[in-house]
């Protein structure tokens, strides 16, 4: 029983990913007072992409074409080191960086197949990605790097595994500023509203479709579906935050854990229709803002453990 | 108990924070606000035997930190035609980096220094430091009149909770002292950001260089 619950976690992943599309988009939908589009909307998407033709321009070289593999290999590896339910299928010590790192490859892969592109415009995505990405990533670092200190583990399994409901009331505010610097990090690595606005197409302001305007059939497919996979693994680390003070495992945890990616979609969605998106200079200050309470966090785990 | 304290002076840095990084002014004079009562609430937090006195004094120094300090800087603020930071002699992202250097410096400052008496929190003297650092920011950081009044406020804030940390029981009329003496600061502010607008149209307090002969 036990065992079974063990290796679902990654399936689970792998299934469910693009699901939380759906429900971001009928959660908007609801509050713009549509139908919306049904929830399994991305699955159809991704499925009649990968039906299609490929067509490459002449100036793209094997970089633009192995881009969207790469993405979605590192994404996969990220994946298997998150734990779900208190157990991921691969753990070491220190894997918390080899993890954001996987996040950072995938970004690069994108960023340099939109360089390959040859088009201006997407070079200008390009750089913004870069630009706000590296002010993201201390965020996530810093507050993993807090985690890390408080449950005095170095690997994401160990890490949530070790955090109880105890820690929630010894260090509450430290580990509720954690929680809301990676769901800063989550909305912008994933280009949600108040940074991107992944509706908005051939506009000068948006980051992370103008840097895939390129792909067509099973490409964009597969760049669709890692997109998707992204959203779930990082958001996979705030749900780890925030139900550790559960400690559940098994079937059960499992169910948690799935609601409560279910839950965070519906918030990503409430967040989406009540916010507007931010103007592009004041990004980097809601960023620097994540990165900030990281570092209140880290100092306030350092403080109370030492 | 303490997790409540922790978590109003988790808050205080957060509206520190928020001030470093907004550049509305109406913004700015809530945030304070809110951080005033915070810092007025905090005494019936972090105490254990609430007394009737310390009540009286939280709530008469809430009432004046979050209300009176603030309406008088929104009537400041409709007499004048600026509602906006525009040009900050140090812009919003290197402010905030200056409040989390300043953060770490005061929990710094914090370990080196060894205080008599034991605070109620772990917290409330770096948070203090780092309210008072972030006052003084935002007084030589900032153009508007309006928003030196408010790094005036956040440092006074910074000022009351290190009393709070080092003195648990002030005297009534210390204190009294101290928060008619901040009425009248902000007062005699208010009257003169009225005449600065008055004569220049604007409330820019850089430009009172230009008095000089």
């Amino acid at each position: 029983m036990m065992d079974v619950a063990h290796y679902m976690g990654v399936p689970l992943g792998l299934c469910m990913a693009p699901l939380l599309l759906g429900i971001i988009n009928r959660t908007k939908a609801f509050f713009a007072g549509r139908n919306g589009s049904p929830l399994f909307q991305a699955y159809y998407d991704i499925w009649k992409l990968l039906r299609k033709d490929a067509v490459y321009s002449r100036t793209t070289t094997w970089i633009f074409r192995s881009a969207p593999v790469v993405g979605l290999g590192s994404v996969m590896i990220a994946m298997i080191l998150v734990p779900v339910a208190g157990s991921s299928l691969f753990a070491f010590t220190g894997d918390l960086i080899f993890f954001a790192y996987c996040l950072g490859l995938m970004r690069f892969a994108t960023v340099i197949a939109a360089l390959d592109t040859g088009s201006s415009f997407e070079g200008m995505g390009a750089s913004r990605e870069v630009h706000f990405s590296t002010l993201a990533e201390p965020a996530l670092l810093l507050g993993l790097a807090a985690l890390a200190k408080l449950s005095g583990s170095f690997s994401l399994t160990g890490m949530f595994g070790g955090l109880s409901g105890s820690d929630w009331l010894a260090s509450g505010p430290a580990i509720a500023l954690i929680a809301f610097a990676v769901f800063v990090v989550f909305l912008a690595e994933n280009a949600r509203i108040p940074v991107d606005d992944p509706n908005t197409h051939l506009e000068l302001t948006m980051i992370h479709e103008v840097m895939i305007l390129d792909y067509s059939g099973p490409d964009l497919g597969i760049v669709l579906y890692a997109a998707a996979l992204k959203l779930w693994v990082l958001g996979a680390l705030i749900v780890n935050i925030l139900i550790c003070a559960a400690d559940l495992s098994g079937f059960s945890g499992l169910i948690v854990f799935a609601g409560g990616m279910f839950i965070l979609a519906v918030l990503v969605g409430i967040v989406e229709s009540i916010m507007a998106r931010l103007s592009l200079l004041k990004v980097p200050q809601l960023l620097v803002g994540a990165g900030a309470m990281s570092v209140l966090a880290l100092i306030l785990v350092m403080r109370f453990t030492s | 108990m303490n997790l409540l304290t922790d978590s109003i002076l988790v808050l205080l840095i957060l509206a520190s924070f928020l001030l470093l990084s907004s550049s509305r002014l109406s913004n700015c004079i809530k945030t304070v606000a809110l951080q005033g009562m915070m810092v007025g609430v905090l005494p019936l937090a972090a105490n254990d035997s609430l007394t009737c006195r310390v009540t009286a004094i939280a709530l008469v120094i809430a009432g004046m930190k979050g209300i009176v300090f603030p309406y008088m800087l929104f009537r400041t603020l409709r007499e004048s035609t600026t509602i906006k930071e525009l040009k900050p002699y140090v812009g919003y992202t290197a402010s905030m980096f200056a409040g989390v250097v300043s953060l770490v410096a005061s929990f710094w400052l914090d370990s080196r220094l060894h205080l008599p008496v034991a605070a109620s929190s772990r917290l409330v003297v770096p948070v203090a430091f780092s309210m008072m650092l972030t006052g003084i920011f935002l007084i030589v950081g900032r153009r508007t009149a309006v928003n030196q009044v408010i790094g005036y406020l956040v440092m006074e804030n910074g000022i009351y909770t290190f009393g709070l940390a080092i003195v648990r029981d002030v005297p009534l009329l210390v204190e009294l002292g101290v928060l008619m003496d901040m009425f009248m600061a902000v007062f005699v502010m208010g009257i003169a950001i009225y005449r600065i607008n008055r004569e220049f149209d604007h409330i820019d307090s850089d430009q009172l260089n230009t008095l000089k002969g």
